[in-house]
């Protein structure tokens, strides 16, 4: 599975110390060797001496008997081979030699067999390029709960139900730790805007960084906070004055730091000269007010850049709150652990009509309340509640069936249309679309 | 309009759909003077539709519905059937696990509902080839294009892939094949890959085309070969009303409460969801696999 390349790093993955060093220059998908130490080799397939060579093949079980004694080599018989520095493939055609029953398993038996002894001592891994596949595929596998258990198809889902592509404007509130927002901006290939609605202080994209887009995707990334959100709407949100929130503090401190700057233009102007004799002095006093013209110089430093910075943040929620404005975004994609009905009833009303929009939830009741909402307020068609079903297969010759396990759930989906909101007839009196009742009480008693 | 595009008004031109009820959908070709009949009545297109903004309502003598902008999954509802289709479900988890994004460049045999979800993900810079081997439904599919204002992105090309391949050769990130044989198409899939490699899907509805394909992909080199099948549930939201059984007056009731309590509460009401009676079981089966680097 894949990881990220980082140079004169160890990394630990599958409770193994790896090395990325020798990595880096090789192409992606090579497949390497995990030598003793945790340093990379790559890989050279030897297709030579396959463990199954010269073997027979029995026809059935009937006569093997599972008392664990079949295997002739200990465990530190196996360990000593291992230390010795053994690859793999050797150790395998050991373990198949040192077996008394290996002749009498079935063909199929001893292919299985191999595979399984192969997936515990052959020390390979191969280095992948990430994408949207292997990012969903791999959260979903690992570490499902910083997903909201999203699993790979139904993101697949919400990325063709919201008609994500280049050019568009998207509207997204995830807490997938950035894996929704990073694979839209793949799908919109650097055109178009994506805007992340976040709740909380920051917006979280940790996911984001996985996906190694090209820098200038960044630019096509935008951040709005929602506590601003009923501001922006009621048309009071003020960008050009200081941002009234959480900053009030450090704000204090710039106006500080901005005055102290402002009284002392004179004395600063005076202080340099004074200053630069004041170095070439060698005296104890001499050395102390130095000393304090430099702690201040550091001071006003710090507080010019976090000035620089606070202003480049407004001027960033200025721009975003611009493109939010118009309410003439493109598409809705929300994917969190919040209640998803307060979130998509307010993000609505930033896009055109006609456009889709797409809600995740973990739990069916949520998107049943967005749904009944939806249908109350109008607005809306083609609303669909809907979850699918992934099954894996085994195919191989006489072999083929679904595999033994599989995934029980992958979360919902409720999407659906925007439309013209229509202010002069009240939503209830469209035909439901709905099935009527009376088929309703007929399921009822069938069942 | 575009289906790769979207835009904010209904011009002469447009392909507009109809969104008439829950799964009635209809395409409309917008034409100035033209007029299109529904079950709500006749819409005139020079006015109810030109010069409208995409989403607005329009109002016939019958009742009433709303004209939406054309996207892919809207035309898969509302295209006339030429051959089984893909639906949504399939399209949606083919487009992730082929990696497919704006720039990809794609070959596909079996044009159809599919062709107009890649184009919408490889615009603006991508491109599709095409190969239909039945000429009318290849003339048909090249007018859709035009008219969809999407055939700058498409080549469409009249041939037999199993015998003639996609008609280039190591340009492509990803290929689908939705055919009868698609073993037959593998090694052609291969030449038309790039050389550093690229994603395969093939689609098919009975297991013994799958496993002669696997069989193929393995001998043609192809690795992470994988086999998997999607489908879609659908839940629908009603309100339902449960009576509450009456077992007679409950002896353990303090005399404050009258017995004519008991009808006031005969039932609870609640939200909930159902599935259908039947449900699509089986569409087909998706086989990926990766081309390595050659």
């Amino acid at each position: 599975m894949s990881n990220q390349p980082i140079t004169g790093k160890k990394v630990i993955f599958e409770k193994q110390w790896i090395f990325l060093d020798n990595a880096v220059g090789q192409l992606y998908s090579t497949t390497f060797e995990i030598l003793s130490g945790g340093n990379l080799k790559p890989h050279e397939l030897k297709d030579s001496a396959s463990p199954l060579d010269a073997v027979e093949a029995g026809t059935d079980n009937r006569n093997i008997v599972d008392d664990g004694k079949s295997q002739k080599l200990t465990r530190d018989d196996i360990e000593a081979l291992k230390e010795k520095g053994l690859k793999g493939q050797d150790i395998i055609k050991k373990l198949v030699d040192n077996h008394a029953t290996f002749g009498d398993k079935t063909e199929y038996s001893q292919v299985k067999y191999i595979k399984k002894k192969k997936k515990k001592y052959e020390n390979t891994v191969m280095i992948l390029k990430p994408s949207c596949r292997i990012l969903a595929m791999m959260y979903h596998g690992r570490e499902p709960g910083k997903i909201c258990h999203l699993r790979y198809d139904t993101l697949a889902q919400m990325l063709t139900l919201a008609n994500i592509h280049a050019g568009s404007k998207v509207l997204v509130f995830e807490t997938c730790a950035g894996l929704v927002l990073g694979s839209i901006m793949e799908r919109m290939g650097g055109y178009g805007s994506v805007i992340q609605m976040y709740p909380g202080g920051g917006p979280v994209r940790a996911g984001v960084e996985s996906f190694g887009f090209p820098a200038h995707f960044h630019d096509t990334l935008h951040e709005f906070p929602i506590c601003h959100v009923n501001a922006l709407l009621a048309g009071t949100l003020d960008t050009s004055a200081k941002d009234p929130t959480a900053e009030n503090t450090d704000e204090k401190q710039l106006n500080l730091a901005a005055e102290k700057e402002q009284n002392q233009p004179e004395a600063e102007e005076q202080g340099t000269p004074e200053e630069e004799s004041m170095e070439t002095n060698t005296g104890d006093d001499a050395g102390q007010d130095v000393e304090k013209t430099e702690k201040d110089k550091l001071k006003e430093a710090k507080a010019q850049v976090k000035k620089l910075r606070l202003e480049e943040k407004q001027r960033r929620l200025a721009a975003t709150a611009a493109l939010l404005k118009g309410r003439n975004a493109d598409g809705l994609v929300i994917a969190s652990r919040f209640h998803p009905c307060p979130v998509l009833l307010g993000l609505l009303k930033f896009l055109s009509p006609s456009r889709p929009f797409v809600v995740y939830s973990q739990y069916i009741e949520p998107l049943v309340e967005c749904f009944k909402k939806l249908r109350e307020c109008g607005g809306t068609v083609n609303l669909r509640l809907t979850d699918t079903w992934m099954r894996h297969y085994q195919v191989l010759p006489d072999r083929t069936h679904p595999l033994l396990l599989m995934s029980g759930g992958g979360g919902y989906l409720l999407s659906g249309t925007t439309v013209a909101t229509d202010h002069s007839k009240p939503a209830g009196s469209k035909q439901a679309e709905e099935p009527a009742p009376k088929r309703q009480k007929l399921e009822d008693t069938e069942g | 309009m575009s289906f790769v595009e979207y835009s904010d008004f209904i011009q002469d031109g447009d392909v507009a759909i109809l969104y008439l009820s829950h799964n009635n959908v209809m395409p409309v070709k917008v034409q100035q003077g033209a007029q299109t009949q529904t079950r709500y009545g006749v819409i005139r297109h020079s006015t109810d539709l030109i010069g409208q903004r995409y989403g607005s309502k329009v109002t016939c003598s019958k009742g009433w519905f709303h004209v939406l902008h054309p996207t892919p999954e809207l035309w898969t509802v509302a295209l006339p059937h030429r051959t089984q289709i893909l639906y949504t479900t399939d399209i949606a988890f083919i487009t992730m696990m082929l990696e497919l994004k704006p720039g990809s460049i794609v070959c596909e045999s079996g044009s159809g509902s599919l062709s107009h979800a890649i184009l919408r993900t490889i615009a603006p810079t991508g491109h599709l080839h095409t190969v239909e081997f039945h000429q009318q439904r290849a003339e048909k599919v090249a007018e859709e294009f035009k008219e969809h204002r999407v055939d700058h992105l498409v080549t469409v090309r009249n041939q037999d892939v199993c015998k003639d391949g996609f008609g280039v050769t190591g340009v492509a990130d990803a290929v689908f094949l939705d055919i009868p044989s698609p073993w037959d198409a593998v090694g052609h899939a291969k030449v038309a890959m790039k050389k550093h490699g690229g994603r395969l899907c093939s689609f098919s509805p009975c297991i013994e085309q799958v496993q002669k394909t696997c069989e193929a992909l393995q001998d043609q080199g192809f690795e992470d070969i994988s086999t998997t099948e999607v489908l879609l549930r659908e839940h629908d939201v009603r309100t339902v009303s449960l009576p509450l059984p009456d077992f007679g007056p409950d002896p353990e009731t303090t005399e404050e409460a009258t017995p004519a309590a008991a009808p006031n509460h005969a039932s609870i009401t609640l939200k909930t969801t159902t599935l259908s009676r039947e449900m699509p079981g089986h569409t087909g089966y998706l086989t990926f696999a990766t081309k390595p680097r050659t």
